[in-house]
């Protein structure tokens, strides 16, 4: 491999750890923080792409169509969380699975009946719409390093937002002590509703932003939902900054073993996650406290 | 059938003083089979990502039944129909539903191939006529054929064969071949290989992904590196408008060109948009494809189900026509296997897709078109190969 091919592979690695790091934030934050199995992640992974492709086309705008589904997500992620989840908070993991997994069914089957079950394109903003050459035979979709640059920039912010803000601080007290915090007079239950908003737009915010590479079509929850529980474990259930080197590193990992040993492409990134999980069972950051 | 008579003759027997005057209201067993319904078994995907080929491929067949007065060999039809959801593991399950419960003289399906080995594996088991209207898997025409399994598709390898041969032809002198690892996949590429380097190029590279992942970057990253005269391709539905999208954003298009399986480019052309167009793929039916039966066709099925057909439904609609041939041949005696399995073997078909007739192992021995993506459709600018036939390997009929 010569060095440029091994620079460009390089640039693809980071490009596609850094959107796993965006789906998976919302995971870790909802798992870590608030203790809940979320099986459901990777539906609102797809729920936002679908939004995406649906929006887009009504609106003709994909920057609006964000907008507006940031709104909805969000709206989502509070009704869900005050019809549902908050019920579930004292009961234990399986409940947590079961309610979850029915979830990922109940969203499957509404795509189905809304959208079809048809995959469908979503059209690149026509700003972005333009490659810039790498060599004379590749060039890398502008698009790309922008969501890249988003996902670096949203990084940046969570973690303004769970260190440096009074709110975060809340988050993290909840996280630790839940009675504490609500003894103090805190109330509790509209943070977890917030944390939970949030990790529902932070994965629906990836499906929309990932939608114009990905494409939308039936069942791509699913195959996010795997390799976001891989970055969570590796990365230490509820660290941000354990989620992006873990998506990083699982990025990077997937890109090369698919390129160095094609054989075992399938089978690089669980192998790491065992290695990983052997030497730390906590992950890589595990949250102190 | 034999089985149910003796059956009932047994029983006949046991219970015959009792019943002796009754027994002769009834016609004989003979007579029963000539005169009542051919029970037909549907065994197709009604639910789930297949679910519009599953509805495609049983239109098609009733066009053709009805086209024929409703009947086979002059007997009502009677359907029995199953949901399979392609799902193997509940495969055998609905497959012997149909052949023990419901009795059908012959099980139509399916679209996945693993559906279809296990319903093939039932229907040998049990002896009942099958027609595969779809799945492609090669080992079913190959090393398990039967005599009572037959097949109105294609195989798997045979668009392979066809495109390899169409780019040996163009000089192309390199190629790298992109597939999912899995058994459609390594098929086709398979074919490909054998006839581009039969023809005197040489695949220099074969890649494979995990089904069904969608992160290609780092194999287009390889393939610029690579730089080949060209690229071959297995891939369809999502996967495939996410590989030509991303195959153009890289830009690649505009110095190596990219080919493929007519999957690719089949039902997925809204949402590949600029990007798919001039694709060549190859496959057994397309656009604009000028021939009196395929005209007709087309008018009668948008007048039955107000929608365009496509290759989903002229396999179906084969899959009646061969049966409509055997049952004809033995005038509606389905007890008559040897000849009803010998006719249809032989026949010749008149198929919306050109003519149609079955090699040794009953795959299809049909005309693998040259398409071209051109706005929102595949169209037919050529004959890849004339009647291909692919080598029934390891049949041993």
């Amino acid at each position: 491999m010569d060095i440029y091919s091994l620079l460009i592979q390089l640039l693809n690695g980071v490009q596609y750890g850094l959107l796993l790091f965006l789906v998976a934030s919302g995971l870790t934050l909802i798992f870590g923080i608030m203790g809940i199995i979320n099986l459901a992640h990777g539906s609102f992974y797809m729920v936002g792409a679908y939004m995406a492709f649906t929006l887009a086309s009504l609106t003709g705008n994909l920057f609006v169509a964000i907008v507006v589904g940031i709104v909805l997500s969000v709206l989502l992620g509070i009704v869900l969380e005050w019809a549902l989840f908050s019920h579930l908070y004292k009961r234990d993991h399986l409940e947590q699975v079961l309610l979850s997994y029915g979830l990922i069914l109940v969203f499957e089957e509404l795509r189905s009946l809304i959208v079809g079950n048809d995959v469908h394109g979503v059209a690149l903003p026509a700003i972005f719409d333009w490659s810039i050459p790498l060599t004379p035979t590749l060039s890398y979709p502008v698009y790309r390093l922008f969501m890249s640059a988003v996902c670096l920039a949203l990084a940046g912010l969570l973690y303004v937002l769970i260190h440096r803000t009074r709110l975060g601080m809340m988050i993290r007290a909840g996280a630790s002590n839940r009675e504490m915090v609500s003894s103090l007079g805190l109330n509790i239950n509209l943070v977890y509703r917030l944390v939970f908003a949030l990790g529902v737009a932070l994965a629906a915010f990836a499906g929309m932003i990932a939608a114009p590479v990905s494409s939308v079509y039936p069942g791509m929850g699913t195959q996010v939902l795997i390799i976001c529980f891989v970055v969570v474990v590796i990365g230490g259930i509820g660290s941000i900054w354990g989620a992006l080197f873990a998506a990083l590193l699982i990025g990077l990992a997937d890109t090369f073993g698919k390129v160095l040993i094609p054989e075992a492409a399938g089978v690089t990134v669980y192998l790491l996650m065992a290695a990983i999980l052997l030497w730390r069972p906590e992950g890589l950051f595990k949250r102190v406290g | 059938m034999e089985a149910t008579r003796n059956t009932l003759r047994r029983i006949g027997a046991i219970a015959a003083v009792g019943f002796a005057a009754a027994s002769l209201l009834l016609p004989d067993g003979d007579a029963l089979a000539q005169q009542g319904k051919v029970k037909i078994g549907l065994m197709l995907p009604y639910t789930g990502t297949y679910a519009a080929l599953g509805t495609a491929i049983t239109n098609g067949f009733k066009l053709a039944i009805d086209e024929n007065g409703g009947k086979l060999g002059g007997r009502d039809i009677e359907y029995f129909t199953v949901d399979d959801e392609s799902d193997p593991a509940k495969a055998p399950d609905n497959a012997n539903k149909l052949i023990k419960r419901d009795q059908v003289d012959v099980l139509v399906g399916t679209v996945h191939s693993g559906v279809a080995l296990a319903m093939s594996k039932v229907a040998r088991d049990n002896n009942t006529l099958l027609i595969i209207p779809n799945a492609g898997a090669d080992e079913i025409t190959g090393p398990l054929c039967a005599a009572n399994v037959f097949r109105t598709s294609f195989s798997n390898s045979q668009m392979g064969i066809a495109m390899g041969k169409v780019m040996a032809e163009q000089k192309k002198k390199t190629a790298v071949t992109l597939t999912w690892k899995y058994a459609a996949g390594d098929e086709s590429v398979g074919g490909f290989k054998e006839s581009f380097e039969a023809g005197g190029g040489k695949v220099i590279k074969e890649l494979s992904l995990p089904f069904p992942q969608v992160e290609f970057q780092s194999y287009l990253t390889e393939i610029a590196a690579l730089k080949p005269d060209v690229v071959y391709v297995f891939f369809a539905g999502g996967g495939a408008v996410k590989f030509v999208k991303d195959y153009a954003a890289a830009g690649l298009n505009k110095t190596i060109p990219l080919v493929g399986a007519g999957f690719l480019t089949d039902g997925t052309l809204e949402a590949q948009g600029e990007a798919a167009q001039g694709l060549l793929t190859t496959l057994h039916y397309g656009d604009g494809l000028n021939n009196p039966k395929n005209n007709a066709f087309r008018a009668a099925y948008m007048k039955a189900f107000k929608s365009e057909p496509d290759v989903y439904a002229v396999q179906g609609y084969d899959a009646a026509q061969l049966l409509i041939v055997g049952v004809n041949a033995v005038k509606g005696d389905m007890g008559k296997r040897a000849e009803l399995v010998a006719a249809m073997g032989a026949a010749k078909l008149d198929s919306p897709r050109g003519s149609l007739a079955l090699n040794r192992g009953h795959n299809p021995i049909h005309d693998i078109y040259l398409r071209k993506v051109e706005g929102k459709e595949n169209k037919v600018i050529g004959i890849a190969v004339k009647n291909l036939t692919d080598p029934p390997r390891g049949c041993k009929l």
